[in-house]
């Protein structure tokens, strides 16, 4: 069967050999080099066949990493299969996608092009959806999404708040085009950005583009994309390199998983456009190998680029070459540190260096090299294609676009927003978010991964962008939004942050190898009640130097959850320290576990599952618990069913 | 040579362009603490205790690796930087044996000095330390890895020095230790026992160790002298202590060889008092070695040799030199063969 990517006849004469400068064009607006009506309305008929309309409505399973482990392939295979039997096939077709963001929902599906939003779908679901959507005409009410701030049941997925508040320019192909498929990627104006700069621009023109948008740096550090792109550009060196980290490792976020499965395309597209401004021939993408969907999506779309000539030597004929290879990394995550990265793909241990020398002067094998994050990357095309102005009408007057952030934690909807920058903290997780689980209180959002801190509510209506979140003692990071409730202990979640990252350390330089153990050491002995009055003070003064001190960005940034939770919740460490008590009853040694007698319905479900055996009653007596020999488990608590354990 | 000055204390010192801060404070005797840096290897920046505070630069920046540049204005002693420092040394000695009464590097051990100037009691910070095996493995390096401060001289040394790169970093965070490859001991990785990795640790974690127990730093006498090994001219310093020499050390200033030297030069010395040495020729007559005088013996080389030419002649008689003689010496031994002898049987082990 013809598609898209076959030449129209014999008069087209691209190859990755003999390249057509408008072959990209060609595709979606052909044939250029030749005028016949067949050969258009071929073309037009095998992108209709791409893009969802009456005649070919299409089905969007999101098959990312979150929906493929709630059984996503099976609900496709049960959908083409119920479609082959309804004798659907040549109207309805099946697209397998990347992530639609809506990870706390799914499996989702959306049905084009009416727009119809299904979640948790399951394959017994599947047979009445077919039946209903394309048989009927109707709808499943109990697979539409109820917004649980307004009970009501969304009639298109545009009018859940969920996607209704966000700006997908990043995110606008994930969910909507099968990631498996360049054709997919070219009819929704994939490559028209190189094309644009290829064909009209000259590097320089294109750097001075991308600084005129506005776009910063989407790992963490937020440094200006144009200005750092200049830099290589300028750097001597017969060689350069580009490298797209994609070492994405802050607990909680996953956005650059997201846009890798559900769109590589743009990624690779955003580094060919990269490499010609900066005059490199030669990329990396250095991905974390615990994203094997990410990895394998990418290994095809660099195949496919590849095999039409867009990846490869005198791409489009403009004498511009780039190669591009996938490096797996091996699980640290100091290694999206760039000089560790760097180290790394160079098979050495991964260590930061110190800087200068900055990677733009010698970087990977002692070349200029210039390293952006999967989202930097993922933005270049749009800049290209649409032009600077309309992407900086996105966001603020420093932090221009969108951003993506990862909600997760206590959030209703747990997955990927994308939002201008600028956006309220409040909007993000009320709106998108839809408020906290089980109507709890929010108490704080801890944005910019196990570097960032960890914010109150009287901070939810920050904006969210570069500037103004470090001023707040937090960062965007790399967009990680961790949301915790009243039940969160804010002296156990610095702590679980300090583990993290004193277990990530690389042990090169002494205030992250030995500081982040201490401040560890400290809070733990905190959270068991065996903190002082003097520890506090000790941890701030530690923190301070670990963050003023450490060489790279790991160690100067640990300290941030530990500085921030005493900045805004001082009075939970005092409470275990003087009180010797865990306001949000999560510290085990800080609790007690007692049986309200009133509540106790003598059932004896408790004493039977007591590990330590300390529950004594009978019948007749309500039972009790032996506070000397109780091992603060929690198991008692677990089981009764009436709520009679008491957590003090 | 471009020439750039700076403010370092409020003093304006002027240094050649490409100085670091470090080398610009030692120049002007501006004393700086450092535990990795060491001007034979390449800067690394990881101990942290040489930081600084330096006008319009966020943080603390290491002074090691940062350029002096004109006009910079750099404080080295403020109550900021001295208390991040004290904080750091809290930190390395919270995690450090302190058996330093029995550590054969008391005396000489940079943490030691350090901890001793800046007050550091060992009692801020309590809490886990590591506890990994002793490598005894070898008989010439002692290595204690619970007193390793992974200052990282000996991974540099042993890659920039040697060539060799048997030692690195493994593990991660507080558990990241240094050593061989898969954590072997020393006598089964490809370590060849050129004892540089000795000669750069600022602590006890490698030691000699034939020297432990022989004598303190301060009981010992260092005599600079020439390694008779080979011809390369070596320079170290033999440690003696009341009048026996009790090991070898790297002299820095050393001419040919900074602090690098090969297994013999620096662990093969205990050939000096060896009871089984011999001190004096030895003259076979009637089948036994006789120890006998140097004129003895040098008039019975000279009669034989003569004989042998008299009847054979010159040609009959090959003179072979040794690499472990100095080119001057080698030069000495053709000037025999060929002037006094008369032959140009001359050669030279080394020779292929």
């Amino acid at each position: 069967m013809k598609t898209l990517l076959d030449p129209c006849c014999d008069r087209c004469t691209h190859t990755p050999e003999t390249p057509c400068r408008d072959y990209v064009r060609c595709l979606t607006e052909g044939p250029i080099c030749h005028d016949d009506p067949a050969c258009k309305a071929e073309k037009q008929r095998l992108l209709k066949e791409i893009k969802p309309n009456e005649e070919n409505q299409q089905i969007f399973v999101c098959t990312g990493t979150g929906c493929a482990s709630c059984g996503a392939h099976n609900i496709v295979d049960s959908l083409n299969e119920e479609i082959n039997h309804q004798g659907l096939a040549n109207t309805v077709n099946v697209v397998p996608t990347g992530c639609h963001g809506f990870c706390e929902q799914g499996p989702t599906l959306i049905i084009e092009p009416r727009q119809i939003l299904y979640t948790l779908v399951k394959p017994d679901d599947v047979a009445e959806i077919v039946q209903k959507e394309f048989v009927e005409g109707e709808r499943v009410e109990r697979l539409l999404y109820v917004d649980p701030l307004t009970n009501q049941p969304a009639t298109t997925f545009a009018n859940a708040n969920f996607f209704a508040k966000q700006t997908r320019v990043v995110l606008n192909n994930c969910g909507f085009i099968n990631p498996e498929k360049i054709e997919d990627y070219i009819a929704r104006d994939g490559y028209k950005g190189l094309t644009n700069a290829l064909q009209k621009m000259t590097p320089v023109e294109v750097i001075d583009e991308v600084k005129k948008s506005g776009l910063r740096g989407r790992g963490g550090a937020g440094f200006p994309t144009g200005l750092k792109w200049s830099f290589c550009r300028q750097a001597i060196g017969d060689k350069k390199y580009i490298i797209c980290n994609a070492d994405e490792g802050d607990p909680g976020a996953f956005m650059d998983r997201g846009v890798l499965e559900g769109d590589p395309h743009a990624v690779i597209e955003g580094m060919l456009i990269g490499a010609y401004a900066i005059g490199a021939d030669e990329g990396y993408v250095y991905c974390r190998a615990e994203y094997p969907l990410a990895i394998k999506h990418l290994e095809i779309a660099i195949r496919q680029a590849e095999e039409v000539g867009l990846l490869g030597d005198n791409i489009l004929n403009s004498g511009f070459n780039f190669h591009l290879f996938i490096r797996a990394g091996a699980g640290a995550f100091v290694c999206g540190e760039e000089t560790a990265l760097i180290a790394s793909i160079e098979g050495k241990r991964g260590m930061p260096k110190v800087r200068p020398p900055f990677p733009a002067q010698s970087g990977l094998w002692g070349k200029p090299t210039n390293n952006n994050n999967v989202e930097t990357w993922a933005n270049v095309p749009h800049i290209l294609r649409n032009g600077a102005d309309r992407y900086a009408q996105f966001g603020t007057e420093k932090s221009k676009g969108t951003k993506i952030f990862a909600l997760t934690g206590k959030v209703n909807n747990t997955g990927l927003a994308e939002v201008p920058m600028g956006m309220t903290l409040r909007d993000i997780i009320f709106d998108i978010g839809g408020g906290i689980q089980n109507g709890k209180k929010f108490k704080a959002v801890q944005i910019g991964g196990p570097s960032g801190g960890c914010l109150p509510d009287e901070m939810l209506d920050l904006q969210v962008d570069y500037d103004t979140l470090t001023k707040a003692g937090a960062m965007v990071g790399s967009g990680g939004l961790v949301v915790m409730d009243e039940t969160t202990c804010m002296v156990d979640i610095a702590r679980f942050f300090l583990n993290f990252s004193q277990s990530e350390s690389c042990g090169k330089c002494t205030p992250c190898r030995e500081g982040t153990k201490r401040m560890w050491e400290i809070l733990d002995k905190i959270t068991k009640g065996e903190g002082r009055e003097e520890d506090l003070d000790t941890l701030e003064q530690l923190a301070r130097v670990v963050k003023e001190t450490s060489l790279c960005g790991l160690g100067q940034n640990a300290p941030n959850p530990v500085l921030s939770a005493l900045k805004y919740f001082r009075h939970e460490f005092e409470a275990h320290i003087r009180d010797k008590n865990c306001p949000a009853h999560v510290c085990s040694a800080l609790l007690t576990y007692r049986i309200d007698p009133d509540k106790c319905k003598k059932c004896g479900l408790c004493a039977k599952s007591c590990p330590a055996g300390c529950i004594t009653g009978d019948k007749k007596t309500p039972y009790e618990i032996d506070a000397t020999a109780c091992i603060k488990c929690g198991t008692c608590a677990k089981v009764c069913k009436f709520g009679a354990v008491l957590r003090e | 040579m471009e020439w750039i000055t700076l403010s370092i204390d409020g003093r304006t010192v002027t240094v050649p362009k490409g100085t670091t801060v470090l080398e610009a404070c030692r120049m002007n005797n501006i004393p700086i603490p450092t535990l990795c840096h060491d001007p034979e290897l390449s800067n690394y920046g990881s101990c942290r205790m040489c930081i600084v505070e330096i006008e319009g630069m966020r943080n603390l920046p290491p002074s090691c690796v940062t350029q002096a540049t004109q006009g910079m204005v750099v404080r080295t002693q403020t109550s900021k930087v001295r208390n991040a420092r004290t904080t750091i040394l809290e930190l390395l000695v919270a995690n450090h044996p302190l058996d330093c009464m029995t550590c054969q590097k008391m005396g000489d051990c940079a943490l030691a000095e350090y901890a001793y100037e800046y007050r550091v009691t060992g009692e801020v910070f309590k809490g886990q330390r590591r506890e990994l095996p002793l490598d005894d493995s070898n008989p010439f390096i002692l290595r204690d890895p619970n007193k390793c401060i992974l200052c990282g001289k000996c991974v540099r040394a042993c890659e920039e020095i040697q060539g060799r790169s048997v030692l690195d970093f493994s593990f991660r965070g507080f558990n990241a230790q240094v050593g061989p490859a898969f954590n072997l001991p020393y006598s089964e990785s490809e370590c060849v026992f050129c004892g540089s990795c000795v000669s750069v640790c600022p602590v006890g974690a490698l030691t000699e160790k034939k020297m432990v127990g022989q004598g303190r730093p301060w009981e010992v006498e260092k005599v600079q002298t020439t390694c008779p090994f080979c011809g390369t001219g070596c320079n170290f310093d033999l440690n003696v202590k009341d009048g026996k020499v009790i090991g070898v050390t790297s002299n820095p200033e050393a001419p040919v060889n900074g602090k690098a030297l090969c297994v013999k030069g620096r662990f093969g010395m205990d050939l000096i008092h060896n009871s089984e040495r011999l001190t004096t020729p030895l003259i076979k007559k009637d089948g036994e070695f006789v120890e006998a005088t140097w004129d003895e013996a040098m008039d019975l080389v000279a009669q034989k040799l003569g004989e042998v030419k008299q009847e054979h002649g010159a040609d009959a008689i090959a003179v072979l030199s040794s690499a472990r003689c100095t080119n001057e010496e080698n030069f000495l031994m053709q000037k025999l063969a060929r002037a006094v002898i008369g032959t140009n049987n001359i050669d030279h082990c080394a020779r292929t």
